[in-house]
């Protein structure tokens, strides 16, 4: 349901069908957008890149633990004495590779949903709408941890878990935009032709749907990205071992006090990547006319 | 059940019919008083079946994944013994739907199971923890609401002014931060490395409560505070700009009435009914988000149990924090869309 209960709620206004590539020029206008996209380059690039460029192993040892930095290592040692800035350089992989994967997951299995809602009405409509609210009624880091306390933190189960979470959101969004769009007449004409369904609803739906699920798709990453991390820094790590963003800010958040680095790099870029995320949800949002622009819904 | 959305088209629910919309009054107009309490009534049962849903998923994800549940959850080395105890503690080793039947219905008892780890009644265990977590929601509910319900309706009221424009790019910014990134901050600056004027831990002796420590109160409050109200500040401000922007706003101004009196006595009230949902909005949100607050804190609450009985896989407790969780989403999701209904200017001149 939303904000607005639908006895106090106005109509929408009617979502004017841009052009996708229209929206996302606009939205490459804005600053905001262009920040946001210099920002996610930046973090992405460290964590696809970063591990060439480690001057020492991940794992290798270089002293004593939580030391502040000295010549050969840059930013300190860890709380096990591993070089904190080539485990910060390693560590950024599997956060971008599942957050990526929860949210493409989300997308397709929600858009596939809301655009089945959308056109069937009725019945199956609202069957596959509860359900969604079902879902809504976990907070996204609720299901992903109750998903992993019993077979414990894989990667699959954690962008299952996160992907499900984003499904029902993803799917209220293109339900939302694809109403309207189901009514009209190009949609009876390609009934009217015998046009299967999956190809009415992915072929002539779908594409005026799209500038809404930019929207939606840059946000449901934000807190893709967040919520693998948050997992990651309770200490449920896919490779607990291994150099994680998340992982590296609990495990040396104790050492704080002598020695930031350990915590202080890898929680700024966390913060700049969501932060790049939602600049450029932000600025997709204003370029799409007809979409309220300060959306940020959960 | 609902849970709000922000104001984008798709966050409507069921559209009012095409024709309903051109009436210069809300699209509920039409709606009679007998159907405002079949409404409710309906509301009331779809709740109590999504509880019921959602206890499903609970266990499902929990109990009934294909595998042998007690040897994932004791590991590799568990030996007979030990799994056959655990198999009939959980009663493992009967049909699944016994097995969930025999859990909910002690869950409607108000009897949770006991902890593996603890050995100990869950509710016992949860019962203390629970006060704490409902104090530091309550803490910085009672802050962020009004903040996010100012910030969101003066923004919208002076669109695209300096006030907006500056809120909206912080507000963008923060709410796109996760809660731990907020709380370790904070930490970083407040406690351990620029400043040292707060503590960086919010230990709660046992026996004590917190509001006997408010000191310690301070970060953990000011972390979910900054967490939510950006979020709930731009969905209220998405509500109010459409309230302003409804038909029956416009008409009042059509008719020459001053600006003061448009918003006081047609945009506000109308303004109410979502400030419930924003409301449920913000305190589901801080239910979820104590989660990983309370673990950056040490703060002693249902957030840092949960955590831990995942880390010791402890089923039953997981089980029951996660119902209370997500139960209290529904639950207040509920109580919003009631209140809206009671509270909507034309129903209450009904009643």
């Amino acid at each position: 349901m939303a904000v607005l209960n639908p006895l106090v709620a106005q109509e929408p206004p009617l979502v004017q069908s841009k052009r996708p590539a229209g929206v996302l020029m606009g939205a490459l206008g804005l600053w905001r957008t262009r920040i946001g996209i210099a920002l996610v380059a930046f973090i992405a690039g460290i964590a696809i890149f970063g591990p060439l460029f480690g001057p020492h192993g991940p794992a290798d040892f270089m002293g004593l633990p939580n030391q502040l930095p000295f010549p050969g290592s840059r930013f300190g040692t860890d709380h096990l004495g591993q070089d904190v800035w080539s485990r910060f350089l390693d560590g950024g992989r599997t956060i971008l590779v599942l957050a990526t994967s929860a949210t493409v997951l989300g997308l397709v299995l929600g858009t596939s949903l809301g655009l089945l809602a959308a056109y069937s009405r009725g019945l199956l409509d609202d069957v596959i709408m509860r359900a969604m609210d079902v879902i809504l009624a976990f907070p996204q880091i609720l299901l992903a941890l109750v998903a992993i306390s019993t077979l414990g933190p894989s990667g699959w189960l954690m962008v299952l878990a996160v992907g499900l979470t984003n499904m029902p959101r993803v799917a209220r969004v293109t339900r939302g935009a694809a109403q309207p769009i189901v009514e009209r007449d190009f949609v009876a004409a390609a009934e009217a032709l015998g046009v299967p369904r999956w190809r009415i609803l992915f072929g002539e739906i779908l594409p005026n749907v799209l500038s809404p699920l930019m929207v939606e798709s840059s946000l449901r990453l934000t807190y893709s990205i967040g919520v693998i991390a948050a997992l990651a820094f309770l200490g449920f790590s896919t490779n607990p071992n291994g150099a994680d963003w998340g992982l590296m800010i609990q495990e040396n958040f104790i050492a704080l006090v002598v020695q930031p680095w350990g915590v202080v790099l890898p929680m700024t870029a966390v913060a700049l990547l969501t932060m790049g995320t939602g600049m450029i949800g932000d600025g997709i949002a204003r370029a799409a006319a007809g979409i309220d622009r300060s959306r940020s819904g959960e | 059940m609902a849970i709000a959305q922000s104001g984008s088209p798709s966050g409507k629910a069921p559209t009012p019919a095409p024709g309903g919309s051109t009436t210069q009054a809300p699209p509920g107009l039409a709606v009679g008083g007998s159907a405002i309490w079949g409404f409710i009534l309906r509301r009331l049962l779809l709740g109590a079946v999504v509880l019921v849903l959602v206890s499903i998923v609970i266990f499902v994800a929990t109990q009934a994944l294909p595998g042998d549940t007690a040897r994932a959850i004791l590991g590799r080395t568990a030996t007979q013994a030990s799994l056959k105890a655990l198999r009939e503690q959980l009663h493992l080793n009967e049909p699944l739907i016994v097995q969930y039947l025999t859990w909910a219905g002690g869950l409607f008892r108000g009897d949770a199971g006991t902890s593996m780890a603890a050995q100990e009644p869950v509710t016992r265990l949860i019962s203390d923890r629970l006060v704490n977590s409902a104090f530091l929601v309550l803490c910085a509910g009672l802050i962020s609401i009004p903040l996010s319900v100012m910030i969101g309706a003066y923004a919208a009221l002076w669109r695209d002014k300096t006030f907006d424009v500056v809120t909206s790019l912080t507000t963008l910014i923060f709410a796109a931060l996760p809660e731990f990134v907020v709380g370790v901050t904070l930490v970083v600056l407040f406690a351990t490395t620029v400043l040292h004027v707060l503590p960086a831990v919010s230990l709660i002796a046992p026996g004590t409560r917190p509001w006997e420590q408010p000191v310690g109160m301070i970060l953990p409050t000011l972390t979910l505070v900054i967490a939510v109200t950006p979020y709930v500040a731009r969905i209220m401000r998405a509500s109010m700009i459409e309230v302003l922007e409804s038909d029956y706003v416009e008409m009042a101004r059509l008719k020459g009435l001053s600006e003061r009196i448009v918003i006081q006595r047609h945009a506000l009230p109308n303004a109410l009914g979502p400030t419930f949902q924003v409301i449920a909005l913000n305190l589901a949100y801080l239910a979820g988000g104590v989660i990983v607050v309370e673990y950056v804190f040490n703060y002693s609450g249902i957030g840092g149990a949960l955590r831990d009985a995942v880390s010791n896989r402890d089923l039953p407790v997981i089980q029951a924090l996660a119902m209370l969780i997500a139960g209290l989403y529904v639950v207040l999701n509920l109580l919003a869309d009631i209140a809206t209904i009671l509270v909507t200017p034309r129903l209450r001149t009904r009643l």
